[in-house]
């Protein structure tokens, strides 16, 4: 039997289907080759690059200044801190610090964005799995954090709001007490979330013990974020490597011991509510002054490299610059958190039955552009 | 281990290792054929312990290619970067590290598909993001294609 040219049947009794490039629940054109015995999964190979545009070369055509852009397709959820990653590294390459209000202003956006993100993941969490209430709570929590952000950016997703030196203009005057609203709603709704499906029977039997991910492998995987954190990997960059004023506030870096889908599951949640800590302990005390350092019109790095890595909605993000220079990049890497978690996806779903490979996709909150660049 | 004393502790692992300290991170320049083993010890040695291969990369510098593998040590939380120099442009090869760090699998094919690096010993190297029957390596600095516009 053959599908497409290619063999479904291989000689040691195994079944080969595809899923994706288009399928729901890969959330994007992911494309997956799964071997199966039976109904269970023995191997796994992602086929990856339908939507690989190549940003890294297009950076090194691309001043200081425009590059920070093409990051807000890479992972176009946590948009704002993909920028605020490249913006920390041209900074560091020119010796400078962002304005103290800049500060401030990048973590509460940054907090705001991982909330959005992890609302979104929410959602589709639940619908992957058969839950389809779940998806119009957090997209009416999500659209309040748009809003926010249309407010102030001018835009709902590609915000494009981090320049080298700050912020590209000052918030809007209606910032703080939206924001406050926001959060006042959202603490009450994230009750809601945990009635809706956290304690949910079907839920549990669905996630607990599926998909292990062992301390080993994630780190051996290069895994980072929730997923690695699940797993018991300490790898929170806001606490090994503060930037931005992170040293300042107050917060928990989540940590579970199982590895599994439904630890996984549960690191987001509690996630949020940090989120929600944070925003509340700076949104009072964001300070006056210029929200942008001075910077020249045409930005040159010294020659050297410079790299930079942040917390993402999804794990690490590096950045890494070459410069020679000249007024752009010689050479840009985005050591992009989900193509490293992906790499894991072969070793959590071996031994498992084909519908749980949904399940464990959702947890690991893939983004398939930040996947590909 | 602070800088210095990585420094003391690499040499001692292998004798014509030079070092680089510009940066934020301290650059150990390691003979492309000796890679392997070098980073065989510094996986398993207990003072080192770099268990975590954060960043695997490589440079186009036009006359020869670089390397550039960043480490850390979650146990003891100290981090260089282990940089080979290639000089072969036509066939350009190094030991492949997914044997030590899994996360070296895909990263090294990332690298093939666009550098043209050829990874030995490596359990699975294909493409990763460009089109199996595409005709060369588009993050070379001399690459060209018919669809690009001179600027």
């Amino acid at each position: 039997m053959s599908l497409m040219g290619q063999d479904v049947l291989t000689e040691d009794g195994l079944f080969m289907v595809n899923i994706g490039p288009q399928h729901p629940s890969t959330h994007g054109v992911l494309h997956l080759k799964v071997w199966l015995d039976g109904e269970t999964i023995v191997k796994i190979q992602p086929h990856l690059g339908y939507i690989h545009r190549s940003i890294e070369k297009m950076s090194e055509n691309l001043s200081y200044r425009n590059f920070i852009f093409a990051t807000s397709r890479m992972d176009y959820l946590s948009a704002h801190i993909n920028n605020e990653a490249c913006a920390l590294t041209v900074e560091k390459g020119l010796g400078i610090q962002a304005t103290p209000r800049a500060k401030v202003i990048r973590i509460i956006m940054a907090e705001l964005t991982r909330l959005a993100s992890h609302q979104l993941w929410w959602g589709c969490t639940g619908l992957d799995l058969g839950a389809v209430t779940p998806f119009f709570y957090a997209f009416r929590d999500r659209e309040a954090i748009n809003g926010i952000m249309e407010e102030t950016c001018g835009a709902r997703l590609t915000m494009n709001y981090m320049v080298p030196g700050g912020v590209m203009y000052d918030l809007h005057p209606n910032f703080q007490k939206h924001t406050k609203d926001v959060m006042a709603s959202i603490k009450k709704n994230l009750a809601d979330y945990d009635n809706l499906l956290t304690g949910n029977v079907i839920f549990e039997m669905r996630t607990k013990g599926v998909g292990v991910l062992s301390k080993e492998d994630a780190i051996s995987f290069g895994c980072t974020g929730p997923t690695a954190r699940a797993s018991g990997v300490s790898c929170d960059i806001r606490k090994l490597f503060p930037y931005s004023g992170y040293e300042n506030v107050q917060f928990d870096e989540i940590l579970a011991t199982g590895g599994d889908c439904y630890d996984r599951y549960m690191c987001r949640m509690a996630e949020m509510r940090q989120s929600v800590n944070i925003i509340e302990q700076l949104i009072d005390t964001i300070p006056e002054g210029d929200f942008q350092e001075k910077t020249k019109a045409v930005i040159k790095l010294p020659k050297g490299e410079f790299y930079q890595r942040v917390e993402t909605a999804r794990g690490e993000l590096g950045v890494y610059i070459v410069s020679d220079g000249a007024a752009s990049p010689y050479r840009v890497k985005y050591r992009s958190p989900g193509f490293s978690n992906l790499s894991a996806l072969s070793q959590m779903a071996q031994g498992v039955k084909i519908g749980d490979l949904v399940a464990i996709m959702a947890t690991i909150d893939l983004v398939i552009p930040d996947i590909d660049r | 281990m602070n800088k210095e004393e990585l420094k003391i502790a690499i040499t001692e692992i292998l004798p014509e290792i030079t070092f680089d300290e510009t940066g934020e991170f301290l650059n150990v320049f390691v003979p492309a054929t000796s890679l392997l083993p070098f980073m065989n010890s510094i996986r398993s040695n207990n003072n080192f312990e770099m268990d975590y291969l954060f960043c695997l990369t490589c440079i186009d510098w036009k006359d020869h290619f670089m390397m550039v593998y960043h480490l850390h040590s979650k146990k003891h939380r100290h981090e260089f970067v282990v940089k080979a120099k290639l000089e072969n442009r036509e066939n350009p090869e190094i030991e492949s590290l997914s044997g030590i760090w899994k996360t070296a699998d895909f990263h090294e094919r990332e690298v093939f598909d666009l550098f043209g690096i050829n990874f030995l010993h490596h359990p699975d190297l294909r493409r990763i993001f460009m089109d199996d029957n595409w005709k060369g390596f588009p993050l070379r600095k001399d690459y060209m294609d018919e669809n690009m516009i001179e600027i």
